[in-house]
């Protein structure tokens, strides 16, 4: 056993060459790693548990009034997109009652949360691996380096995916034992295409966080950078924009068409590339089969003045035709987004 | 088990075989920072090399080009036969890597760390169960296992780094300062892990280090690397007996022709007009004993001048020049006398500046328990700073006392 464990090695392991390619999808083995992670993160737990409560609050106090109210109101259309899309101001507003909770809507609650929930999975995803001193290891692994960023933004958008989906199914699930009202298939439908562009609308504030994790090292400052980010969009975004506009395309006190047009117009291309406004537009088109000529755009309002009356009710796919636009516009976001902190990544030293 | 003291040691370079690791005037610059200049070097399967040098010498980006990690500016590698920038994956699925200061998921137990890597490899699930569990009993691990690693010590990680490198069932195996901060102990539980890896599994190891003293024990070979050059390559008993070494030092005990011992003063006046000798001074570590500097091979000289004076040598040993020494001599030429590298290897070298050379109580390959001598063990500073090897110290006095 000496003379074996002494003897010069064999020729054989000096050029070892597996026959094999890898199975690409090394990204697959990220992901999963990194959404057991999450699933069994602290922060998982708190967001779905925020997100849970919020929720059902808001359901819980707009079935209240709509049950109360709905007992008058005989209609046609479908009651339960409402137990979502409407706060209990805005049914005790429309009843002349007062409103006995300052409740904003269910999806309105979302997309204000929303970006947490992006920011939250994602403002530590490739610094972690930098102080953690894991990065030069996981890619000395047979993988290739944007494996490591695509899979992990695969487990953001899976573990935001599910919290959003469990929230979702349990309180609507819980909206029919409270409303009486079984869904329609189209209802349904609504609410899964609602579900897929928020899911997208998050995927932006993922990648943005991405983006700052891979810039910043400190895990403090990422996360400060993107939640200032979102506060900034979230809360002063439509503030910024219609100072912009004022400014840039003034309204005269005796208004032309071409001045309001004009006006619309800027106004629309800065909603543009605000993602939240973006998702607002997409959430009340979508959700609401009534198209309220306030959201859209102006080249849309023209279009619905020409057409036909407001308030008419629109089937999924003509409601999906008017927010086009919006919905690819939150795509494109999402995805210029990503590229730049994939680009960032790909271009990153290893070395810290 | 084998039998001989240090096989390792023993084992000689087997030129048959293709180099696994072969470096081709790799140069990697960042802006006008040249970090790595010309270098070229290769490793055998079954070798142990040692990349040795000063922190910034460039280690860490030369290790990062044979991963393809970083692209080298210019200059080409190859690890298994491959080029490292065109298939880098198929590198990776060879080399084991240890990086310094090596990272794991904290939250993550021994085992799911490195059931990790082995999903990252692909092995199948039943076999790397199988292998984790060797490789964690191999690393002295198997009963924290279960432990999340944020409750482990630094040595704990080292060994655990080596771990992950291995379950791949790498050819080649890279590490990067292994032995970078750890304590006495763990150093030596480290290399002898090392050593004996690279003994049962004989694959080519390539290891990084500033910490010369520890690693020369289980090299064969080490390159010296120096401001992003290799200055010298070559075993250690080579390096030593380069023609760059110019005197020996050696200590000479004598009796009188009484039996008793003949005093420093005595000994001192007897190598008076022996050609070749430099200087003679008492020995500050063993009492009536001189160091003697002089030319190579001093020693016979100097026992026939005792002879002649009609007294009895006991005691005359040269001193081995040890790594540290080898390296502070070659780093001081390269500062002093910048030299064009043809190929890596340097035999051109300013001559060693004078200097008496003392005896310090540690022995070869263990670190010293202390150094009160040099205030303090650092092992973080750059050992161009120390300059002198922990056997050796520089005495600015120099000549004859």
């Amino acid at each position: 056993m000496s003379a074996s464990a002494a003897a010069p090695p064999g020729p054989e392991i000096a050029h070892p060459r597996s026959e094999t390619r890898p199975p690409s999808g090394g990204w697959r083995i990220v992901a999963a790693k990194e959404l057991a992670d999450h699933l069994g993160s602290t922060r998982f737990v708190v967001l779905f548990v925020v997100l849970g409560l919020a929720g059902a609050s808001a359901v819980y106090s707009v079935s209240q009034q709509i049950v109360s109210v709905a007992a008058g109101v005989r209609s046609t259309e479908s009651l339960f997109p409402l137990l979502f899309t409407l706060s209990a101001s805005d049914i005790a507003a429309a009843t002349q009652q007062s409103a006995n909770t300052p409740l904003p809507s269910f999806v309105a609650l979302i997309s204000l949360l929303a970006p947490l929930l992006g920011i939250a999975f994602g403002f530590d995803a490739v610094n972690r691996e930098r102080s953690e001193r894991t990065l030069p290891r996981l890619l000395a692994q047979p993988i290739y380096r944007d494996d490591v960023i695509n899979g992990k933004f695969a487990a953001g958008l899976a573990a935001i995916g599910i919290a959003l989906g469990a929230v979702l199914v349990v309180i609507a699930a819980w909206g029919v034992i409270q409303l009486g009202v079984i869904p329609t298939a189209e209802d349904v439908a609504r609410i899964v295409v609602w579900y897929v562009v928020a899911i997208v609308y998050i995927g932006f504030w993922l990648a943005l966080a991405t983006l700052c994790s891979v810039v910043m090292r400190r895990a403090a400052s990422s996360a400060l950078v993107a939640i200032s980010a979102w506060l900034m969009v979230s809360l002063f975004g439509g503030l910024l924009i219609s100072t912009v506009v004022g400014l840039l395309a003034p309204v005269s006190a005796t208004p032309t068409t071409a001045e309001v047009i004009a006006n619309g117009h800027l106004q629309d291309a800065l909603t543009r590339i605000s993602p939240d406004g973006m998702f607002q537009i997409a959430t009340q088109a979508i959700l609401d089969p009534h198209v309220t000529a306030g959201i859209l755009t102006i080249d849309q309002r023209v279009a619905v003045a020409q057409q036909g009356a407001p308030g008419s009710i629109l089937s999924l796919d003509q409601s999906l035709l008017v927010v086009g636009p919006q919905v690819l516009a939150i795509v494109a976001l999402s995805v210029v987004c990503f590229a730049l902190a994939y680009i960032a990544f790909m271009r990153q030293e290893v070395r810290a | 088990m084998v039998t001989q003291a240090s096989p390792l040691a023993e084992r000689g370079r087997d030129s048959t075989l293709e180099p696994v690791i072969e470096a081709r005037r790799l140069t990697k610059r960042y802006g006008a920072r040249v970090a790595v200049d010309d270098l070229s070097f290769e490793v055998r399967p079954g070798e142990v090399f040692g990349l040795l040098g000063p922190n910034g010498a460039g280690k860490t980006t030369t290790v990062l080009m044979l991963l393809g990690l970083t692209e080298p500016t210019s200059g080409e590698a190859r690890v298994v036969g491959v080029d490292p920038m065109r298939d880098p994956l198929e590198v990776k699925r060879h080399v084991g890597y240890m990086p310094d200061t090596v990272g794991f998921y904290d939250g993550l137990s021994a085992r799911e760390n490195l059931a990790y890597t082995a999903r990252l490899n692909r092995i199948p699930r039943a076999v790397a169960a199988e292998r984790i569990s060797d490789l964690l009993a191999q690393v002295g691990l198997a009963e924290v296992a279960a432990q999340k690693v944020d409750t482990f010590s630094r040595g704990m990680r080292q060994r655990l780094g080596v771990a992950d490198a291995l379950l791949k069932d790498p050819s080649v195996l890279i590490l990067d300062e292994p032995t970078a901060s750890l304590d006495p102990e763990g150093v030596v539980e480290l290399l002898a892990l090392i050593e004996r890896i690279a003994l049962e599994r004989r694959i080519a190891v390539l290891l990084s280090s500033h910490l010369l003293d520890q690693v020369q024990a289980i090299c064969q070979r080490v390159g010296i690397f120096y401001r992003g050059r290799l200055i010298a390559e070559g075993s250690v008993r080579d390096l030593a007996s380069e023609g760059s070494r110019t005197q020996d030092v050696v200590e000479v005990g004598a009796q009188a022709s009484d039996g008793r011992p003949a005093g420093v003063d005595l000994v001192t006046a007897a190598f008076r007009g022996t050609p070749g000798v430099a200087s003679v001074a008492p020995d500050p570590d063993a009492p009536g004993r001189v160091l003697v500097t002089g030319g190579p091979g001093i020693a016979g000289a100097l026992a026939s001048a005792l002879a002649a004076t009609g007294l009895h040598p006991v005691h005359l040993r040269t001193h081995e020049e040890r790594l540290d020494a080898i390296y502070a001599r070659l780093v001081r030429a390269a500062a002093e006398a910048p030299v064009a590298v043809p190929e890596g290897r340097t035999v051109s070298l300013a001559p060693a500046p004078r200097r008496s050379i003392r005896r310090a109580p540690g022995r070869a390959g263990h670190p010293r328990p202390e150094r009160s001598d040099q205030g303090g063990g650092d092992q973080d500073r750059g050992d161009h700073d120390r300059g002198d090897g922990h056997d050796h110290r520089d005495d600015d006095a120099g000549g004859p006392r």
